[in-house]
């Protein structure tokens, strides 16, 4: 478990924020820019001073201004892995990778083998930093700091000075990191797409403070959360577990909630946790039992809350079960169904417009 | 070097031995300073930095003067360095050592601290999270990084110690074989009858020396730049 509580004061900004991470687990820190997801990192690193608070990892105190303890950052062991990646120049990417090894005096849980196996640095050993690529630093830049054993990793915007395609090429690997070695993350970031697909647990920043946290599921419905991600990303996220393949249409049958949902993702196995995105502009409401529909899936649920979005739309939260998601309507439709909390509905979706991840290590949403 | 006279190699090499001495003595504590002003904010910090350019804008001979009165037998540093070390500065090579290492301290500073500016420090604070302590990360992040500076800040010194005059004539005066450096060996030529052609001889050697020691730094940073990739 990784506890953190800190207050820092800045000319014109108060960071104040509270937050717990059970480990292992990705935690992202969420929010607008500015919001100071980078001043937090940096106090856990240790590389800030905070003016209050205290960092624990498990029994371990790193930070406590009660008690006086301030490990200094080279006595963490916490990864960080910076935006701009902060290979060193005169070193070969080998040396770079060894750099924190050699530093590393606690049990290894890590090799130097499995981490270039891991991330694929094979060729790229004997190579000068500088004739890098920027997909090629970050993946490097991953591995320096795994290979110093952390307890915790820290990555602040990793994919952010990357284009779409350099960051597809890095994401597959950190989905490995988080499912395969199992090592605790703070990732920040402010491209909800990248949460969706590595994080376990979100915490929302405004303005230097933490005003909503929790697992991506119950977070996906928060409002607060919505105004940011912007409508168009707006819908719940729902880690349901795989039943098996439809025979006739090839899809995934996935249980989510109560009900089931088809959709089209890789082979995974039964059992299997599968990460399924529901667009709230994606989903029709029906108030009838629906027939002769090209549709494939169909959500049995109740109207829990009918949320004003803008001038003309609503968003309606149907509980499916205890699992919650949510659909976005006309004001028009919402009077003409009369569509009210405790209401019996069905909601629809097209399995091709739903998108949906393998994810382990899933976010346990009890609720 | 058939055409130089005995007492013309010897202050050519004198030359080159104070240079070499003030060189290696100056070179660790300018580089710490130039960390110190570079890095680090403190109360003085303008003030220190004002201290150190100083010989670059006093007259060499108040220089000069200011070390006689410091370092003489009778100042407060000189007697001491020779009651507990058995030290003699004034009126020897280590005298015209130090009188050198302090007029061309601010050119070495100088080029250090550009040259650390220059390297990020966010690479001493990746440094800081991979597990290395303060001194572990100067001397495998920060110091490789600044070589280039510290090169060319060294070169540049040990040029300009061939030719200060002033500091060295008024602190160690014009000895025939301990003090008397080039420069001073030209100025002595000059003073004698007949001894224009050794000025002469002493003034091309010193223009050699001066452009050699250009070059050198210059192919040295190139040399450094390449193999820090940039």
């Amino acid at each position: 478990m990784l506890t953190v509580a800190v207050q820092k004061r800045r000319a014109g900004f108060t960071l104040d924020a509270q937050f717990d991470l059970p480990t292992p687990g990705v935690v992202t820190l969420f929010g607008r820019s500015g919001c100071g997801k980078s001043t937090l990192v940096n106090i856990i690193a240790g590389l800030l001073d905070a003016d209050r608070g205290r960092v624990a990892l498990g029994e371990d105190v790193l930070l406590d201004t009660e008690l006086g303890i301030d490990v200094p950052p080279e006595g963490r062991r916490i990864g960080y892995v910076f935006q701009d990646a902060r290979l060193f120049p005169h070193l070969s990417v080998a040396a770079n990778l060894q750099y924190g090894a050699k530093r590393a005096r606690a049990q290894r849980y890590v090799s130097f083998d499995d981490v270039a196996a891991l991330l694929d640095l094979g060729l790229l050993m004997d190579r000068r930093v500088h004739r890098l690529s920027g997909g090629e630093r970050q993946r490097v830049a991953i591995g320096r700091a795994l290979l110093s054993q952390p307890r915790l990793l820290l990555l602040d915007e990793p994919l952010a000075s990357l284009d779409t395609a350099r960051r597809e090429e890095v994401l597959p690997y950190l989905e490995t990191l988080r499912d395969q070695l199992a090592i605790p993350m703070v990732y920040v970031s402010h491209n909800f797409d990248e949460i969706l697909r590595l994080a376990t647990h979100i915490v929302l920043l405004e303005s230097g403070q933490t005003v909503a946290q929790g697992g991506v599921g119950e977070m996906s419905l928060n409002q607060r959360l919505r105004a940011i991600i912007g409508a168009d990303a707006v819908g719940a996220i729902i880690d349901g577990t795989v039943l098996g393949v439809d025979a006739s249409s090839g899809l995934t049958r996935v249980q989510v909630g109560t009900g089931e949902l088809m959709v089209q993702a890789a082979h995974v196995a039964i059992g299997a946790k599968l990460r399924v995105q529901l667009l709230a502009r994606d989903l029709i409401v029906a108030t009838q039992s629906p027939q002769y529909l090209s549709v494939r899936n169909s959500l049995a649920g109740v109207v829990t809350t009918v949320a004003n979005d803008d001038a003309n739309s609503d968003l309606i939260g149907i509980d499916i079960g205890g699992t919650g998601i949510m659909a976005r309507v006309t004001k028009a439709a919402t009077r003409e169904l009369s569509i009210a909390p405790g209401l019996r509905v069905w909601a629809l979706v097209k399995a091709a417009s739903l998108r949906a991840r393998p994810i382990s290590n899933a976010s346990p949403d009890a609720k | 070097m058939m055409w130089l006279s005995p007492s013309e190699i010897e202050a050519l090499h004198l030359s080159l031995s104070v240079a070499a001495r003030s060189v290696v003595f100056s070179l660790p504590l300018a580089i710490a300073l130039a960390w110190v002003l570079t890095r680090r904010r403190f109360v003085g910090h303008t003030l220190l930095d004002a201290f150190v350019h100083l010989p670059l804008v006093l007259p060499p001979v108040v220089i000069g003067y200011l070390l006689l009165v410091l370092f003489g037998t009778r100042g407060p540093i000189g007697s001491w360095l020779q009651r507990t070390a058995g030290i003699e500065l004034i009126f020897t090579r280590n005298g015209a050592a130090l009188a050198t290492a302090v007029m061309s301290f601010p050119l070495m500073v100088r080029a250090m601290r550009i040259s650390l500016e220059h390297v990020d420090a966010g690479l001493e604070e990746a440094a800081r999270t991979l597990g290395a302590g303060a001194i572990d990360r100067f001397a495998t992040i920060t110091l490789p990084l600044m070589l280039p500076g510290v090169l060319a800040g060294a070169i540049t010194a040990f040029s300009a110690s061939l030719g200060e005059f002033g500091a060295v004539i008024t602190f160690v005066s014009n000895i025939p074989g301990e003090t008397r450096t080039l420069p001073l060996a030209l100025y002595s030529a000059l003073q004698s009858p007949g001894g224009d052609a050794a000025a002469a001889r002493l003034a091309g050697i010193s223009v050699v020396l001066g452009f050699s020691g250009l070059l050198l730094s210059e192919w040295f940073a190139r040399r450094v730049r390449r193999m820090l990739g940039r």
